[in-house]
């Protein structure tokens, strides 16, 4: 299986994001930039955390607009698996493929620190591998986290099982519903703001986020690959 | 040419959690007066003349790019200035 790492001009966690692939994961990756017009080499693809474009007007308002998200947006509309995290998360937000925003987080201030997650559905390209309920230490590293949406766009959420981690115990930025994750509505695009990257490794004070990669290729080998 | 003006701030039923701070410190400093402060942006463009209908194109910059309607609410003033 082949990931495609986005890189836009101030990205800086693609690096950790191509550690977790190749070596953790021990799956192929490319480093992508930012003005590339195809993904279609790609099986997966995935959105690094950072501060594309100095997250100068709003985080991502400028990376949507980069060349390379046409070919996101075909990719999203194929139903390959795309994962955006933090900054990735934002930038999908503002490109549409997710609904919603980010705020400032609450306190106004940039946290940076490993928090509990709890898996709110299983049943998914991105999740199959953990328990429903399963609780889940995963670091956040975000100023604007705080995520909004209108009450429709929520109910919407909560119905179609879209929610797919929230915030356990307490919630570090104030977002609605304690939500740190959603998925679109067909279940292929994934934003969320802690970073599974940074815990795929018991060295690295957790390894909890591997299953996330790890449910990614389940689902592939499963539709792809013919088994004898 | 014109001048505009465009203003975004986060809607009214968003939560503003930089306004809340600064009205914390508007009344630390005794302006207990203040009701309520709302912090948004502020961006100055100079765009040329088109056939293009200015306010149009104004709204559709605000629509597309210069706010996030789904949390913001922008307003404009377009000035025409004539270039010497």
């Amino acid at each position: 299986m082949k990931f495609a790492v986005i890189v836009f001009p101030g990205s800086n966690c693609d690096v950790d994001m191509y550690h977790a692939i190749k070596d953790e994961l021990g799956e192929e990756v490319e480093y992508v930039w930012h003005t590339a017009d195809s993904l279609d080499a790609f099986d997966a693809i995935l959105l690094p955390g950072g501060f594309s474009y100095g997250d100068y007007l709003r985080s991502g308002a400028i990376a949507r607009f980069s060349n390379v998200m046409k070919a996101i947006q075909q990719a999203a509309e194929e139903g390959k698996p795309i994962l955006g995290v933090c900054n990735g998360f934002q930038i999908l937000l503002e490109a549409g493929l997710l609904p919603g925003a980010m705020r400032r987080n609450n306190s106004l201030k940039f946290i940076c620190r490993p928090v509990a997650l709890r898996v709110e559905n299983n049943e998914t390209m991105f999740t199959s591998l953990y328990e429903q309920g399963e609780v889940i230490t995963i670091p956040i590293a975000h100023g604007e986290g705080n995520y909004y949406c209108d009450e429709e766009t929520l109910q919407k959420l909560v119905d179609n099982r879209q929610i797919i981690f929230r915030y356990h115990d307490e919630n570090p930025n104030g977002s609605l519903e304690n939500i740190a994750g959603i998925m679109n509505e067909t279940g292929n695009v994934l934003g969320m703001m802690p970073h599974p990257e940074r815990a795929v490794d018991a060295l690295l004070g957790s390894a909890d986020g591997l299953k996330l990669f790890q449910s990614i290729v389940k689902y592939w080998r499963v539709k792809h690959v013919v088994t004898s | 040419m014109y001048k505009v003006k465009v203003y975004v701030t986060l809607r009214e039923n968003v939560l503003d959690p930089q306004g809340t701070a600064v009205k914390g410190a508007l009344h630390s400093l005794s302006y207990r007066e203040v009701q309520d402060v709302r912090i948004g942006k502020f961006m100055e463009l100079v765009i040329e003349k088109s056939e293009r209908d200015i306010e149009e194109l104004v709204r559709e910059m605000c629509e597309k790019l210069l706010a996030n309607t789904v949390i913001e609410d922008y307003r404009y003033d377009i000035e025409e200035v004539v270039v010497q």
